[in-house]
């Protein structure tokens, strides 16, 4: 069977962008999973096993009260009393709500992770040996350097790339995107992921990852918390947790001496209760889940990072170099005008380029009969010609020629560059009108490229045998909304460069019309590494994407690189992330992925630190009205009793990390605005909020524990 | 070894560095400084010295003088300096350092407050703080004008003068204007008592 | 003793008018001291006579391992000389120190900590006073100021290893800072009544039979560097409450002046320095703000006059000075426990409990509003750093202070800067709690008995040297424990600012943009004074509510 035309030809073939119409990229974002009951309860049985020692001793914080908890625990055993015994429970119920959330985002990771891995169960490879003949093997057995055989309905092993062959592949199990795309060998396209399936055609692979290292294993991994290496920021911020636990180890430990001299040793329990309620639980407690969930959210977004750190980085870029080509304007050129010569009607002229394109199918071609149909003139089409002519000859595009077009009834017709057609008009002893040549310039100077239209007619036998009927005036357009992207990024501080291999002066004309920073004309793989390394040493991390072979060397030096899955498996490996969607605008998703994670991390810990005051508030009086009754006046939420007030503020600690799990799951909302707004907003939620929100919670559960005989 | 010798060396450095500044700062200085208070103003740079008529020096006008026994009762005939801790002798200084709510500092201050009462004849309430509490150098020479004021009635006994003497003589020596302002009314103990002698 | 409200808010305006007339020029011309490049030729021949290598540039580690060795050194002469005393000139007839007491001094001057276990009276004689302790006065604060400036420097520099030169700056800071300004602030003294010579005058009443020894000594020389380079140690055992010191109210409020004015005006040489004048406003408004919410407190505390034994002497009396009442008192008291001077115009054991509580959370605030000569403002450059820590997270962005990535080495050390006092005033109270002989020390009884210690190591840990003056420290117990307290209190975290400083120096700068946090602005300034109440005071709530808040929250 070979592959249908259509299906050839409609993906994009520049980015592989699987959608049918040109450059036009849709996010496959995967709803993220719901927070059910069910999912609580299915994560329930981990987060007990999480509570392991050896596992707990990985966060210092909630470490802390897990100890704090088994003493309690021992004293509550020895002397029980009510009061003991339901503080002790919740001391067990704040550990066990952190390893929940921490169970809760892993069940969730896990969930992606099993239909990634789903993909692969029992796939048999055909293994081609040194001879050409084929084994059957498992597809988990094979290793780099392994040469597989797959033909349609085959899946294809494990990651590799095309040595020999063509077909259309189904991809859908990574990107969710239907519509299958074309892999070939040799060029830009020619990697495949393993758990794809080929539809059409038979081609080789030179498996390029070992066992359990291919992209979809280490993503799995990573969602799954399996290998959560920590980031700098998240080291640096438990350096901050784990001081601020020392410190309130002594606040709580002094304190006994301390009081003791007053004549009011509190108990060990109130002691160990004041302490879990002064370290910072909420935080300490969800860290683990923010960051897993910030995986997941890359994963929904369709993209696979190797590490958790490249996705904080993609948080901290401030530049961004973005391929004009698919990312800025649309990924091919369009028609917008046709400009016609003297002594030829516009009609004609736009009559002649619709036939010189009708038979190409190339997105350019295209966009020349769209025109042609926006001014009016649809007919004939390619089937009326069949039918009302002898026939025709298609001249496709070559090199040589760089010309392309039909010849009818005799006559040639043919669009192309300048000079070919220049050529070709007067190999027929026809000239060119003067006016073209000033369209060309005018065209070049708007960053445009002209194609000339011309039409070589035997029957006629004068001058006008051989004519440039015209041009047409072909343009990237810019995407529409880029240049408030643009101006949205800016205002985050992110720069953006835009990289093309046009000539300075349309580079110019499209960076002025989609409002980047800066742009790169001319630009060769080694000018991409220049930039980097000269916005590197500016003090400056450098995002890009890239999907060439060539682009690998850049892709490895930026701090981000983003690899197209339809890229070469040598630009994936130098990258740190691959999007499954192969588009080039998700850069800038991912950024705002990054940013959102630390955002997430740095609101809840100024949360957590800010709900302290109230906790002093709640427990110090608690713990010395009865010998100084002055102190009572410090009671300012005027909580019922001592033994309320501490419950209620260890109930409110323990309740307030299960309240903020789907918010650590979620993320805190990011949005597009400078650091001094985002920072006004988040400290008045966050910090203003966690000052003022444990005054009311300590309260309202206060109202209901006083009701308890024996505590209110 | 290395890391021995640079300490070594730096040490040698801070000790010719230490010795140098001592010169400088500690030598240089405090004498240019005396030099410049003897040329500048050589009475306070010496103490603020107070003459007698006879030219002898009888008091430093910033230091408390008073006439008390050994058990610190003051003598009747002189306007009387508040509490010290010190008992007003100029070669210590230091405050009773007793706490706000101290019960020891509660007893002196009523024992005080009966001496005072009884001293100048009137009722327990009328005696001012600063008459019953220790200051803070135990050499403060000045006293509130409402304790000035009452002992007036056993000075002016004492020395036969009129109360009206007393007080003009008690309102030479208040401070007044913005250093009254910046701080209180107070009234100079030490001058009071010489001008009282001078007459 | 009156409170006069209207003369406490004119006398806080001067000194806000006068810091802000001043902060500017003496800004500008600390950034010419610290930046010049040329020596005079005394300084040379100094350089020469001290073997220093002026023109050498240090590592980090050389410029830390210069202020330890240097201070070491200080603190074995201090030490040595003081036993020596008996044998020594000008020892007033006084004999070698007792070597605790000896011990705890040096310890206490060298950390610029001036805590005064003796009775200076009765302790030291001129030379040891002039020769040695006013000597550390200047040059424990140059070493406070020169190492906010190594700090400043790690801030500025790119990717370099190198600090600056040690010595150099310390004889800068100590000879074209410190002493033009001391003498200045000498003379104005003398003309206030603040004595210098060198003997004492026997005086004779003649009316009343009184005989007096009126003390001399080089005390206005003394007083000026104390006040100036935030030290406190007192020439007189009553300190600033002494006539001597601090003779009238508008001394007083020079002296208050005096205090504010080297930590007040290096924010700004700091913004000079980094080269955007807001981040030191930032910084100023801060200090600022937290001073003048600290006076007002103070004020408040001071003219609600509790407490049973304030009440028994009718008001506010027992510990102050009548030239000054109690408006004067409570300013003086506000600026030297936010300063890490520890001078004192009142006795602070006899404050009203809520006013002595408040000297104590200025100490605890880590003597950064505006704190010490230069160790302030490292302080607060430290809490800064926390503090957009936390804010770049917020915005989603790995921090950054000033260009330079705050990462885990960062974070590491700013953490432990903040731990260090904490943890030495809380084990070390908490462990001296535990010895009843110790606890003896203290003679007050209830609450205040346990404020007593708090105050001495929260004094002795944060530098700042004043007391709650009824607790006897001299025995080798306390004398050893306030060491260690001083001493770890001063280089731990100095060892922290430097290695941190060594480090911000390698990094190269990253540019500022609209994505960066901005370290200036309200908005920052708002969130570092959180930062700094939150994390630094807010430890010592349950401590605080035992002292002095049980003394002074009746109802």
């Amino acid at each position: 069977m070979t592959p249908q035309r259509a299906d050839l030809l409609v993906p994009t073939l520049a980015d592989g962008n699987p959608l049918g119409t040109p450059g036009e990229h849709k996010h496959h974002t995967k709803k993220p999973a719901r927070l059910t009951l069910a999912s609580v309860l299915e994560a329930l049985p981990l987060a007990v096993r999480k509570l392991a020692p050896r596992q707990m001793v990985h966060s210092p914080v909630m470490f802390t009260v897990l100890a704090g908890a088994v003493l309690c625990t021992a004293i509550c055993i020895v002397r029980p009393t009510f009061f003991g015994i339901a503080v002790t429970a919740w001391l067990w119920l704040t550990v066990l709500f952190g390893t929940l959330s921490e169970a809760i985002a892993e069940g969730r990771g896990k969930a992606q992770a099993d239909s990634l891995r789903a993909s692969r169960q029992g796939v048999i490879a055909h293994r081609r040996l040194d001879d050409g003949s084929t084994v059957d093997v498992a597809g988990t057995d094979l290793t780099k350097g392994d040469l597989v055989v797959c033909e349609a309905g085959d899946t294809i092993p494990s990651d590799g790339e095309i040595i020999e062959g063509l077909a259309s592949v189904d991809e859908s199990t990574i990107t969710g995107e239907s519509a299958p795309v074309i892999r070939e060998s040799g060029g830009d396209r020619s990697s495949v992921t393993g758990g794809t399936r080929v539809l059409s055609d038979r081609i080789v692979i030179r498996i390029t990852a070992e066992p359990g290292q291919t992209f979809i294993d280490r993503m799995i991994r990573l969602v799954e918390g399996a290998v959560r290496q920590r980031t700098p920021n998240e080291i640096a911020l438990n350096v901050l947790l784990v001081s601020l636990t020392i410190v309130f180890v002594l606040v709580t430990m002094a304190l006994a001496p301390f009081a003791a001299l007053a004549g009011a040793t509190p108990s060990p329990i109130v002691l160990v209760a004041l302490l879990v309620c002064l370290i910072p639980t909420t935080i300490g407690a969800l860290v683990p889940a923010i960051g897993i969930a910030g995986m997941d959210r890359l994963v929904q977004h369709n993209v696979l990072a190797t590490s958790g750190r490249a996705v904080e980085t993609a948080g901290d870029i401030t530049t961004l170099l973005l391929d004009k080509t698919g990312t800025i304007t649309y990924g091919n050129r369009r028609a917008v005008n046709f400009l016609a010569a003297e002594g030829t009607g516009k009609e004609t002229l736009i009559r002649i380029a619709r036939l010189s394109s009708l038979a190409d199918a190339t997105p350019e071609g295209r966009s020349i009969i769209d025109l042609a149909a926006e001014q009016g003139i649809t007919s004939p089409s390619l089937e009326e010609l069949q039918r009302t002519t002898d026939g025709f000859d298609v001249a496709e595009f070559s090199a040589t020629t760089r010309m392309s077009g039909l010849d009818l009834d005799g006559q040639m017709i043919r669009k192309g560059a300048g000079s070919a057609v220049t050529a070709f008009v007067k190999e027929f002893g026809g000239s060119v009108p003067p006016e073209i040549d000033g369209y060309v310039q005018a065209i070049s100077a708007q960053g445009g490229t002209p194609l000339l239209v011309a039409r070589i007619d035997p029957a006629v036998h004068d001058g006008a045998r051989a004519r440039v009927l015209g041009v047409i005036h072909l343009a990237d357009v810019v995407k529409p909304g880029m240049r408030d992207r643009f101006t949205e990024l800016r205002r985050m501080g992110i720069r953006t460069v835009m990289i093309t291999g046009d000539n300075p002066v349309t580079a110019s004309a499209i960076a002025a019309e989609a409002g980047v920073d800066d742009y790169l004309a001319e630009a060769t793989p080694e000018d991409k590494l220049a930039v980097i390394k000269k916005e590197q040493d500016a003090g400056r991390l450098v995002a890009m994407t890239g999907d060439g072979t060539n682009d690998a060397p850049a892709l490895a030096a930026a701090d981000v690189g983003v690899a197209m899955n339809s890229g070469t498996p040598a630009a994936k490996e130098a990258a740190n992330m691959v999007d499954l969607d192969s588009d080039p605008t998700k850069l800038i998703n991912i950024v705002g992925i990054g940013k959102q994670l630390l955002i997430t991390r740095g609101s809840l810990t100024t949360f957590s630190v800010a709900n302290d005051v109230a906790k002093y508030f709640a427990i110090v009086p608690a713990l010395f009205t009865a010998t100084f009754p002055g102190l009572g006046l410090l009671n300012i939420m005027g909580l019922s009793t001592p033994a309320s007030a501490i419950l209620s503020a260890v109930i409110f600690n323990a309740l307030i990390i299960i309240a903020l799990v789907p918010l650590a799951l979620k993320g805190v909302r990011y949005r597009a605005v400078s650091a001094q707004q985002a920072l006004a907003r988040n400290l008045l939620i966050y910090g203003l909020g966690g000052l003022i929100a444990p005054f009311i919670g300590i309260k309202i559960i206060d109202l209901f524990i006083s009701l308890i005989p024996g505590i209110g | 070894m290395n890391t021995f010798l640079g300490y070594l060396r730096q040490a040698g450095t801070a000790v010719r560095f230490l010795a140098l500044a001592t010169l400088v700062l500690g030598l240089l200085y405090p004498i240019s400084v005396f030099g410049l208070g003897q040329v500048l103003a050589p009475a306070q740079a010496n103490g603020s010295i107070l003459k007698d008529p006879a030219g002898h020096p009888a008091a430093s006008a910033l230091i408390a003088q008073t006439s008390a026994d050994d058990q610190g009762a003051q003598d009747p005939k002189w306007f009387h300096a508040r509490p010290s801790a010190v008992k007003w002798d100029p070669a210590s200084s230091s405050a009773s350092n007793l706490g706000p709510n101290d019960p020891n500092l509660t007893k002196n201050i009523e024992a005080a407050r009966k001496t005072v009462a009884a001293a100048e004849g009137t009722d327990p309430a009328r005696v001012p703080a600063d008459a019953v509490t220790a200051s803070g150098s135990g050499l403060d020479p000045s006293i509130s004008v409402a304790y000035a004021r009452l002992q007036v009635p056993r000075v002016a006994a004492a020395h036969r003068l009129s109360d009206g003497d007393l007080l003009a003589l008690i309102q030479r020596n208040t401070t007044s204007g913005l250093e009254a302002f910046l701080g209180q009314p107070s009234v100079n103990v030490t001058t009071l008592n010489l001008d009282l002698a001078a007459r | 003793m009156t409170f006069n409200t209207v003369s406490f808010l004119v006398q806080v305006g001067v000194l806000i008018l006068a810091l802000a007339l001043l902060h500017k020029p003496l800004g500008v011309y600390m950034t010419g001291v610290f930046t010049g490049t040329t020596n005079a030729r005394p300084e040379r021949l100094f350089y020469r006579l001290a073997g220093v290598d002026a023109d050498a540039d240090q590592k980090w580690s050389i410029y830390l391992r210069s202020v330890l060795v240097f201070s070491a050194v200080s603190i074995l002469v201090v030490f040595g000389l003081q036993r020596l005393q008996g044998v020594l000139p000008g020892n007033n007839g006084l004999a070698g120190v007792d070597p605790w007491v000896a011990m705890n001094t040096a310890i206490s001057f060298v950390t610029n900590t001036n805590w005064q276990t003796y009775v200076p009276e009765a302790t030291v004689g001129i030379v040891v006073q002039m020769c040695l302790l006013a000597v550390q006065n200047f040059l424990s604060a140059a070493v406070g100021v020169v190492v906010v400036l190594a700090l400043i420097r790690g801030i500025t520099r790119t990717r370099t290893d190198r600090l600056g030169n040690f010595w150099v700056d310390l004889a800068r800071t100590s000879f074209r800072l410190l002493l033009p300004l001391a003498v200045l602030a000498a003379v104005t003294m003398v003309l206030g009544g603040v004595v210098q010579n060198f003997w004492a005058t026997d005086v004779v009443n003649q009316a009343t039979g009184v005989q007096q020894s009126i003390p001399g000594g080089p005390v206005a020389s003394q007083e000026a560097i104390k006040i100036l380079g935030t030290n406190g140690g007192g020439y007189f055992n009553a300190n600033s409450a002494h006539p001597f010191e601090n003779p009238s109210v508008f001394i007083s409020l020079f002296q208050v002046f005096l205090l504010l004015l080297i930590p007040s005006a290096l924010p700004y040489t700091y913004g000079r320095m980094v080269g955007d004048q807001r981040q030191g406003y930032t910084i100023a408004a801060v200090m600022g703000t937290l001073w003048l919410a600290s006076t007002v407190l103070m004020g408040w505390g001071v003219a609600a006059a509790q407490g049973s034994a304030t009440a028994a002497a009718g008001g506010l009396g027992e510990g102050f000075e009548q030239r000054f009442g109690g408006a004067p008192s409570a300013i003086y008291a506000a600026a030297t426990t936010l300063t890490s001077t520890g001078a004192v115009n009142v006795a602070h054991d006899s404050l009203p409990p809520l006013a002595g509580g408040t000297a104590m959370l200025n100490m605890m605030l880590g003597e950064v509003a505006p704190g010490g000569t230069g160790s302030g403002l490292y302080g607060m450059l430290i809490l800064a750093i926390i503090a957009v820590f936390i804010a770049g997270l917020m915005v989603g962005r790995t921090p950054e202070f000033l260009g330079k990535r705050i990462g885990p080495r960062e974070m590491k050390l700013a953490a432990m800067y903040i731990l260090v006092t904490p943890a030495l005033v809380l084990a070390l109270t908490g462990l001296t709690v535990l010895v009843p002989e110790q606890v003896a020390n203290a003679p007050s009884s209830g609450p205040h008995k346990f404020s007593e210690i708090l105050y001495a190591f929260t004094s002795g840990a944060n530098n700042n040297g004043s007391a709650f003056g009824g607790i006897t420290t001299s025995g080798p117990y306390l004398s050893a424990l306030l060491g260690v307290a001083m001493l770890l209190g001063r280089f731990l975290p100095i060892v922290l600012v430097l290695a941190l400083a060594g480090s911000l120096a390698q990094q190269r700068r990253i540019p500022q943009s609209s994505g960066t946090v901005p370290t200036h602005g309200w908005l920052f300034g708002s969130l570092l004074l959180a930062v700094t109440v939150i994390l630094t005071a807010l430890s010592y709530f349950p401590a605080l509510a035992l002292g002095p808040l049980a003394e002074g929250l009746i109802r």
